[in-house]
């Protein structure tokens, strides 16, 4: 009877352990994590911190489904790992043995290197524990400065102006978000930021957090103003949690290295989520992914492969959709900007296929809260950013993801002012239709894919 | 055809959807929030629908379109599926 130790409680964790009873229905499986509050929701926390949903709702599993998939969850600290006696040292309860191991420890925030960073009032979100306490100080703040570009950063300015603080946001650029979003998707979202009350400063970062007591009393920028405020919400970026495996002779770089089949370097040790850093045979590199529903692919493709079952994680084209200033936004693809700094590291809901930056053309059509945008290369869709009306995602998606020749309708979606949602809906309407037709004669799609 | 014209089409065809259709779950966006299952008011779990991938053919299903709407990702959206003799619960 197999045992299968897995590190770490999110979303990766889970699928892992679901994949390995479905393919193991007597094996052991535990859990090892040091959230006391186990597997929640991340992405969700920015949602408990608006107010959207209450802290209870934060859980989708609970300890009957974990009896149901007899699984167990522990809360300890895994100190060290063993790999030739294929043990893990827990800190609490000692040696661990397993027959298969799974690192699913994750990310965790970049704390910067500011003079000031450790006064109390400097929060991030990058946990339950984080977002208790922000909502906590947020209670008595009246002012707050959040810095960071990308998701997360606007989930703490957001969730802080929602519990009526005065949030300055601080942007080191001309613009939000100009890794991934371009200068009209930027403005669209600054527009619905500054109705909703955030101030915003450009070409602004900070120079000092300063401090009174300990607490936080305001911030310096490098241009010299000072910014009175309680609290500082500081995303600037995450890190893999790679110590454990770094300090047991598993290879890594950025992240823990493994295979499409979820394999580090060492037998019988595996790695999924936030954490992994896994090959990419499209790209031909070992590829970084900070996204929940690939965390989950990921956790599910190991799981099936530590029991037995040798099957092939396939990344697709990365997407994300997320809500920027309420405005539901599509990032698939490459849509990467060409002033982006290829050196910037990751953040929570990136991926480092969209900041590539293809040779391609730029089609676009905005219409009011609408946005399509779309990086068309020669014969294909390489990516495409959706705001507002999300109908045309999923279609947009096959259209990218399987490389789908676009030919006949290039010139059109190319020429200015052309109505891209009904091209591509008419387009799309085609492909389905050619789908359908071969399926029903012989059984294999025929999507006439563009080789290059 | 005009623009009002045009709108009104639509309108009949979302309500159609509304009064045909059953709530689709878009496997690839869920982050398992729980916004849907917390606005619903029959207190359905549409989240854990939406980890397994699978429509929403639940009896008490009033088709209010709470989770459509309030889904801060776009995962969930009305579609007309074909009822086959298998899937009637």
């Amino acid at each position: 009877m197999r045992r299968y130790v897995i590190v770490g409680t999110g979303v990766a964790a889970v699928a892992a352990a679901e994949a390995i009873r479905q393919h193991d229905p007597r094996g052991v499986i535990v859990l090892v994590g040091m959230e006391a509050e186990g597997y929640y929701s991340r992405p969700g926390l920015a949602y408990y911190l608006t107010g959207e949903i209450p802290e209870n709702m934060l859980f989708p599993f609970r300890d009957a489904d974990f009896r149901r998939l007899q699984v167990q969850v522990v809360h300890d600290r895994v100190e060290g790992l063993d790999p030739a006696r294929q043990r893990v040292r827990l800190a609490r309860r000692g040696w661990l043995a397993y027959d298969r191991l799974l690192l699913a420890t994750g990310a965790r925030a970049v704390r910067p290197p500011w003079p000031g960073v450790d006064l109390e009032g400097v929060v991030y979100l990058d946990n339950l524990a984080h977002t208790r306490h922000v909502i906590r100080l947020a209670r008595k703040a009246k002012e707050a400065v959040v810095v960071g570009g990308g998701i997360t950063a606007l989930e703490l300015a957001e969730g802080l102006q929602a519990r009526r603080v005065r949030v300055h946001y601080l942007l080191r650029g001309d613009r939000y978000w100009r890794r991934v979003l371009d200068p009209v998707e930027s403005r669209l979202v600054e527009q619905r930021l500054t109705q909703m009350g955030i101030r915003l400063h450009h070409h602004t970062q900070i120079a000092e957090i300063l401090g009174h007591k300990g607490r936080v009393t305001g911030v310096r920028t490098q241009d010299g103003r000072v910014l009175r405020c309680q609290l500082v919400g500081i995303a600037v970026g995450i890190r893999p949690r790679v110590e454990l495996a770094r300090e047991a002779g598993i290879a890594t770089e950025r992240g823990i290295l493994v295979s499409p089949f979820m394999e580090t370097s060492v037998p019988h040790v595996y790695a999924a989520g936030d954490v992994a850093q896994v090959f990419d045979p499209r790209v031909g590199q070992h590829v970084l992914d900070s996204l929940w529903p690939l965390a989950r692919m990921q956790g599910t493709a190991a799981g099936a492969n530590m029991a037995g079952h040798r099957v092939p994680y396939h990344r697709g084209t990365p997407l994300n959709v997320t809500r920027l200033a309420h405005i539901t936004t599509a990032i698939m693809g490459q849509v990467g900007q060409r002033d982006a700094d290829p050196d910037a590291g990751l953040v929570r809901g990136d991926s480092e296929v969209w900041r590539a930056l293809p040779d391609a053309i730029l089609a676009q059509k905005n219409d009011e809260v609408n946005l399509i945008r779309l990086m068309v290369g020669r014969r294909t869709l390489l990516g495409a950013v959706v705001m507002g009306d999300q109908s045309l995602v999923r279609g947009l998606y096959t259209l990218i993801d399987r490389q789908v020749d676009i030919t006949p309708i290039r010139e059109q979606l190319l020429t200015p002012g052309a109505p891209l949602g009904d091209l591509l809906a008419a387009f799309w309407s085609e492909v389905q239709a050619h789908i359908h037709d071969a399926a029903a004669e012989n059984g294999s799609p025929p999507l006439r894919e563009a080789s290059e | 055809m005009s623009a009002w014209w045009k709108a009104l089409r639509a309108l009949f065809w979302q309500q159609k959807a509304r009064m045909d259709g059953v709530v689709v779950p878009d496997n690839s966006r869920c982050v398992q929030c729980g916004i849907c299952s917390y606005n619903c008011p029959i207190g359905i779990d549409v989240r854990r629908y939406a980890w397994e991938g699978r429509p929403i053919r639940d009896d008490y299903c009033v088709t209010c379109g709470q989770c459509v709407a309030r889904c801060p990702r776009g995962v969930l959206s009305f579609e007309v599926l074909a009822r086959t003799l298998e899937s009637t619960p």
